[in-house]
């Protein structure tokens, strides 16, 4: 089954010598994307299967399929659990109901 | 009936002056002597003010002085308590009002409010941090409760007027006739620290913030920008639970960082530490 992932549209995000910093408005956590990050922050459009980024991962940084799955992974449910990334089996086209935090 | 003359001063602050009404000409008196040189004296009804504020006053009560301030958006108003306010504002109309007992204190809380949701808009922000002028350019010393604000204040020398011992006032300088080249511009604040006096009503372009540790010698050291951002976002005011406006900020903090100067000011207290302030 294909993923989906989608950039929230609440976050505030800005690039800052030469690294993207966003913050979840929810909580004020502050987040500094590396290249691997920000590779998959400007992919989360929703639209593009995880697995296609999976594999932009490994042509833009020469890493094995498995490493590359496994960093996204981790990066990804990150940011979900601060509300600035969704995930879905289906393409996302609007922004998803919002979870009150706990 | 009982006629109650009403009583006008326009608190000047940041180049964005608040009418306050009050009928009370005690309190009046208060504030006139709490804000000083930042009463705006040639301001009047229909003037210059696009703001202002109706003081309610009530009788001194107990207050709770662990409850937070809580500020709060219902139905396109600001609704602002703490335990020893609340006042409403409007800011499409520009209009509100406090309700308080007597006291400068809680005026004080809500103007800082205010100013802060007035500079969330426009790329602006107060932050924790004491400023001076020196050589017609403003220097920001930001820090948290401890970290020498107030000592670098004090040590200040006969040629640096201190714009704030406490909380400073940036703004971006589109409005400057000459802006500076960081393109920000720092007014000084009455809102005192451990100074307990309200700083010099300026303005100047800000040349510099510098992010104070006390240590054992004085010297400036370069911060990465990144760092530089997280700690100017830690030391900012904003109390508004209000997702957008954070964002504005969080943008305005990071603009910011990526035009001034932001450099890390470790110091001992003794006023050589303003030869590296020039």
């Amino acid at each position: 089954m294909a993923t989906y992932i989608a950039r929230s549209k609440q976050v505030a995000a800005r690039m800052l010598g030469g690294e993207m910093m966003i913050m979840s408005p929810r909580d004020t956590t502050l987040f500094n994307l590396n290249d691997v990050g920000s590779v998959i922050w400007e992919s989360a459009d929703g639209q593009t299967p995880l697995d296609d980024i999976i594999e932009r991962l490994c042509v833009e940084f020469d890493v094995a399929p498995e490493v590359a799955r496994q960093d996204a992974e981790t990066f990804i449910h990150e940011l979900a659990e601060h509300g600035i990334m969704h995930v879905s089996d289906q393409p996302i086209t609007a922004e998803p109901p919002r979870q009150e935090s706990k | 009936m009982t006629l109650t003359a009403t009583h006008e001063l326009a608190i000047d602050i940041g180049g964005m002056p608040i009418l306050v009404r009050t009928d009370s000409a005690e309190f009046a008196a208060l504030l006139e002597d709490r804000y000083g040189s930042f009463i705006n004296r040639a301001d009047r009804p229909g003037g210059l003010s696009r703001f202002s504020l109706d003081i309610d006053l009530i009788p001194p009560r107990t207050i709770l002085e662990d409850e937070d301030v809580s500020v709060r958006l219902e139905a396109g108003r600001w609704i602002i308590t703490r335990g020893d306010f609340r006042a409403e504002f409007d800011p499409r109309t520009g209009h509100g009002w406090v309700r308080q007992s007597p006291n400068p204190y809680s005026i004080d809380g809500v103007l800082r409010i205010l100013h802060s949701l007035f500079l969330a808009r426009e790329g602006g922000f107060l932050v924790h941090a004491a400023s001076a002028v020196r050589n017609g350019r403003a220097f920001l010393f930001a820090g948290v409760s401890g970290a020498g604000k107030t000592t670098l204040s004090r040590l200040a020398p006969p040629d640096a007027e201190v714009l704030t011992d406490e909380i400073s006032y940036v703004r971006p300088a589109v409005t400057e006739p000459r802006p500076s080249g960081s393109g920000y511009v720092a007014f000084g604040t009455p809102f005192a620290g451990e100074l307990a006096r309200i700083g010099a009503n300026l303005r100047a372009p800000l040349a510099a913030l510098y992010l104070l540790v006390q240590g054992s010698e004085n010297r400036i050291e370069p911060v990465d920008p990144n760092e530089a951002a997280r700690a100017v976002l830690r030391n900012i005011l904003f109390f508004a639970h209000d997702e957008e406006l954070v964002g504005e900020v969080f943008k305005s903090v990071v603009d910011f960082v990526a035009r001034v100067p932001v450099r890390r000011l470790l110091f001992t207290p003794d006023a050589r530490v303003w030869e590296l302030i020039v």
